[in-house]
């Protein structure tokens, strides 16, 4: 059998390609490296594409990241970025040419899809790959020995949040009956949609949710979702959507003249600095229910700080608190592993025991299946343009304010 | 539901409807008369709103005001556009021009997310959260405004192929190709001064829309799409068509989402147009050309 | 039977052919598995580029909805084997059935109420964003929340149900290609190729010349249609996980079509030419990039957007024509 195909462009593509693999092939990793070089570190994150703008503010979490670790006396990190371009396929094959390159450990992505392809590979190279965000619960079901995953699946952020909202109430004699979910209809607000029916029975809260409300995250005008979710008189709005959104679900609120008792949200958007600077006033109020950082934790201080000094302006995010510890976990399972070989880092890695993190909860460790159970969520309410932590109770630094203040009361 | 929610909901469907309307009418005019499909007319939307956001950010210049400078410079991009790039793919295939707009289309998304950065940005106007009440209609004043702004951009386009020299040989151009060459028409500049004109309506929407929207990288492709299932439903090549197309589909997708899930609206939109190919390809005012 | 198949190519094309096949054959025991995943992807895209060629190329419809199959096989084979436990190789024979039921549907709406050009381009669209927004919203498939496939160790190669190494597929989806590649050869050789070319060059006078227009370019659409559903089944068992917003997109299918369009349309060398040049492009400029430590984002797709630019303008034919006169490997007419 033949092909008609065949170009001199094709030949020399492929002996390129030979001859870069041969050098790739015969180089096996530096297995046991002496104390004291840098680990390498490949950082999968979405620098273009759809998901850029999420994808850069992590960056900002791993800029920060080197004189913090040295300052607590971890071991170096040699960071090699790579980006996925949002797309499943890129991200595919840039965590197979970062392990060609040389790296050592992989951290990354932020989607959930992305992070699944990256994970085959990891596992099947046996490269350790740490997730620094994302919340499809699967990643971590399928048995795989080198992927951790410091950050909340779907259902353990809808359990934190119902958590704190009982806090909330119990702390304010507030018993709201109705609330309305409004979400975005994409990988996470399904996922948060569908994990509700499961894990709020499991709470004992006043409210009912009268209706659920999903749209089309390309649409810009969400007139038709807000005026039915006024039109549910519902006490509470909960909502699950993204930055752009969230700004244009405040203005189509005040548009029309609804203000709701409280904004529960679980996902992005409402307390991101964008939100904040553009609406002022407007902005304040709403409770988002957030993987986050623990203000009263020492390290979280200097996290904050080492940002303003290189970011001034932005406010310390999820998105930079778990890209750093993801990076924390890597220089602390080097500095425990004394070596490279991928095999003993996933080990280290597996009997991690971070207290002198930034995250909300008792630290960083890993179950049996390379997942962190024990990461709380925090409730941060949006007041004056900063975020105070309103719940758990140890975590605090502010009192909630129940209800919120009607959108035309507000100067 | 109480019946005054489906009024604000039905006029907010069709005072939006009329803004892509406008966007829509700038396809129209460009395939009714040029007959190339431009596949980068989104991105170009996207170009005139980010035009505005840098007026509103760097010299506060409401972007109701930029209405007349988005259509001017947008013309001149689409002009020179036209004359030296497109003319020369106006005979070939379709999949050849269709190759040449997504090209464009690749350079004009990337290089606004070089210059402009990822995240979606917006204009803040001091009307922005101002909204009428007529009894227990609420009409939101941004939506009222574009609405008002697009219906006089449109008259004045209408006005412009009606009553001038320039746009009745415009229309010969469409009606009748070789006859105008014959009457001594020059083609090709006139081939330009119609694409410069889609581009212009396509500036002016994207002034406009950017007092009740935000505006992505991303978001050229979706406004395309949106733009085709609007000229298709009112008729290819007609500006009272393209107008009435975008009232009927910003009517419909709001009721759908009113009345089933928001999320679904898209589906109600793309069944719509499935329906108008299959049975009425010209579109509801459209001429029947083969 | 090979003889009729060759019959007509100069011997420099068979001589070339042959020594690719042996390289493609032999490639996975000696590029690194970087370079592997670059060249499956290049094998989806020449896979998909042909499949999609066969209704343009050969008939003429321009479609900008292709990823509508590629999902349908994605989802089919995809459902069946998590919910009911079928290998994909069986759930194949479901998943092209269903690619051509819903081909066939579209060409029959289409072709029947003589929805042609740029309308046909857009209904094509339709169908497929129709798709993306219902998958989005059904329960069933877990709508935008995604599919996922239970995943296994990579240590055996479970050729039967897909599971395994890189290499696994890499063998699969080139027997694949080539199978498509005779396939379309045989098609171009056969009474329906030429039909179709007669309704490509000109419908009119095909159907003057008494050839059943509709019904050969309902063959196109639905054997284009079911080719592409098996780049579904592979796409669906090599990520292990789908999300409609992103199988269905409008950019998937953008995807899809520039490999042939760059390549040359309704050429048998241009899908594969043209998916070597831009996926080599594409990885070729991140090399570059990155060793001048330029780090911008969106500044490759720049690039990427004006070399398309210049092929369009500079090549209208594609690549491949211009080569294969180069070289003097075009068929002896």
């Amino acid at each position: 059998m033949h092909r008609q195909n065949n170009t001199r462009v094709t030949r020399r593509t492929v002996a390129a390609g030979l001859g870069a693999g041969l050098i790739a092939g015969v180089a096996p990793f530096n297995i046991v490296r002496a104390q004291g070089a840098a680990l390498k570190v490949g950082v999968l994150l979405p620098r273009s594409g759809f998901q850029a703008g999420i994808g850069q503010d992590c960056q900002r979490g791993v800029d920060i990241a080197p004189d913090l670790l040295k300052e607590l006396g971890l071991p170096q990190l040699q960071i090699m970025n790579a980006d996925t371009e949002t797309n499943v396929d890129v991200a595919r094959a840039r965590a197979e040419k970062l392990i060609a390159d040389g790296a050592q450990l992989l951290v990354g992505a932020f989607d959930s899809g992305q992070s699944t392809a990256i994970a085959q590979v990891a596992e099947q190279k046996g490269i350790p790959y740490v997730i620094n965000i994302a919340a499809a619960p699967q990643i971590t079901e399928q048995g795989y020995k080198f992927v951790f995953r410091n950050f909340h699946t779907a259902p353990m952020i809808l359990g934190g949040a119902f958590a704190n909202q009982k806090e909330i109430f119990a702390a304010t004699g507030a018993a709201p009956k109705s609330a309305v979910f409004l979400h975005v209809n994409d990988t996470f607000g399904t996922a948060m949609q569908k994990g509700i029916g499961v894990v709020m029975p499991k709470f004992d809260l006043p409210y009912k949710i009268e209706q659920t409300i999903s749209y089309d995250p390309a649409a810009r005008d969400l007139s038709v979702e807000v005026a039915k979710a006024k039109a549910t008189g519902a006490e509470i709005l909960m909502v699950v959507s993204r930055l752009n959104d969230a700004i244009l679900l405040t203005r189509e609120m005040v548009k029309q003249r609804w203000s709701p008792n409280a904004i529960f949200s679980m996902g992005p958007g409402w307390y991101e600095d964008q939100y904040l600077k553009t609406l002022g006033k407007l902005g304040d109020g709403p409770i988002s229910f957030v993987p986050w950082y623990d203000p009263n934790k020492p390290l979280s201080k200097k996290l904050e700080a080492a940002l303003e000094r290189k970011y001034p302006g932005v406010n310390l995010n999820t998105n930079h608190v778990y890209t750093f510890e993801a990076l924390l976990i890597a220089a602390d399972a080097y500095k425990r592993a004394d070596s490279a070989d991928p095999k003993a880092l996933a080990d280290a890695i597996r009997a991690t025991n971070i207290k002198n993190n930034v995250s909300t909860g008792p630290g960083i460790q890993f179950n049996a299946k390379g997942q962190n159970d024990q990461l709380k969520i925090s409730a941060i309410q949006n007041r004056g343009g900063k975020l105070p932590t309103v719940a758990p109770k140890d975590a605090a630094n502010a009192k909630v304010e129940w209800p919120m203040t009607p959108y035309d009361k507000r100067a | 539901m109480p019946i005054d929610i489906f009024l604000n909901v039905a006029v907010g469907g069709i005072l939006a409807g009329l803004v892509y309307g406008l966007m829509a009418l700038g396809l129209s005019v460009i395939f009714g008369v040029v007959r190339i499909v431009n596949f980068a007319h989104g991105e170009m939307m996207a170009m005139a709103m980010y035009l505005s956001l840098l007026a509103f950010g760097l010299f506060g210049i409401d972007p109701l005001l930029m209405i007349l400078p988005c259509a001017i410079i947008l013309f001149a991009f689409g002009y020179v556009l036209q004359r030296t790039l497109i003319n020369r793919f106006i005979t070939r295939p379709e999949h050849s021009q269709f190759l040449l707009m997504v090209a464009i289309a690749i350079i004009i998304t990337n290089v606004q997310l070089i210059v402009f950065g990822p995240d979606a940005r917006s204009v803040q106007t001091p009307y922005s959260f101002d909204s009428y009440q007529f009894g227990r209609l609420i009409v939101d004043a941004d939506k009222l405004y574009g609405a008002i702004a697009a219906l006089i951009v449109a008259a004045a386009l209408f006005a412009f192929f009606r009553f001038t020299k320039i746009g009745t040989a415009i229309r010969a151009c469409a009606d009748n190709y070789t006859g105008a060459q014959v009457v001594g028409l020059n083609v090709k500049r006139l081939y330009a001064l119609t694409f410069g004109l889609g581009c212009a309506c396509v500036g002016a929407s994207g002034a406009i829309l950017m007092i009740s929207t935000d505006v992505t990288p991303q978001f050229g492709p979706v406004a395309t799409l949106q733009a085709f299932v609007i000229v298709i439903t009112g008729g290819m090549g007609s500006m009272v068509g393209a107008l009435l197309g975008g009232v009927l589909i910003g009517l419909t997708a709001a009721m759908a989402g009113l009345l089933f899930t928001p999320s679904i609206k898209a589906m109600f939109v793309y069944g719509i147009l499935v329906l108008v190919l299959l049975f009425r390809p010209q579109g509801i005012i459209g001429k029947k050309t083969l | 039977m090979i003889g009729w198949l060759i019959s007509g190519l100069p011997r420099r094309a068979l001589i070339l052919g042959a020594i690719l096949l042996v390289v493609a054959v032999i490639a996975p025991a000696l590029v690194g598995d970087y370079l592997l995943t670059v060249l499956i992807l290049i094998l989806y895209f020449a896979y998909t580029g042909q499949a999609w060629n066969i209704m343009m190329g050969f008939a003429g419809q321009l479609s900008l909805g292709h990823a509508l199959f590629v999902g349908l096989g994605a989802y089919t084979t995809a459902t069946l084997f998590v919910y009911y436990g079928i290998p994909p190789w069986l759930g194949l024979f479901a998943a092209v059935a269903v690619s051509m039921a819903c081909g066939a549907l579209m060409g029959f709406l289409a072709f029947r109420f003589r929805v042609a050009g740029v309308y046909f381009t857009i209904l094509t669209i339709a169908f497929a964003e129709f798709a993306r927004t219902g998958f989005d919203n059904w329960g069933y498939v877990n709508g935008s929340a995604g599919l996922f496939l239970p995943v296994a160790q990579y240590t055996q190669n479970d050729l039967w149900r897909l599971r395994g190494q890189p290499a696994m597929f890499y063998y699969v989806l080139l027997a694949a290609t080539i199978v498509v590649f005779i396939g379309s050869r045989i098609i171009l050789k056969s009474r329906l190729g030429y039909y179709c070319l007669a309704i490509r060059e000109d419908e009119q006078a095909a159907r003057a010349s008494g050839v059943n227009t509709f019904r050969y370019k309902m063959y196109a659409v639905m054997i284009s249609a079911g080719m592409t559903s098996f780049a579904g089944m592979f796409y669906a068992f090599y990520y292990n996980n789908l999300f409609p917003e992103q199988i269905f997109n409008i950019s998937r299918s953008i995807e899809i079509i520039l490999a042939p369009l760059v390549g040359g349309v309704g050429t048998l060398g241009g899908p594969i030419l043209g998916a070597f040049v831009l996926e080599g492009l594409a990885e070729g400029l991140n090399v570059l990039l990155n060793a001048v430590g330029i780090d911008i984002p969106g500044i490759k797709q720049v690039f990427f957007g004006f070399v398309l630019l210049l092929v369009v303008i500079l090549l209208p034919e594609g690549i491949w024509p211009w080569v294969a006169r180069r070289l003097g490997l075009t068929e002896r007419r």
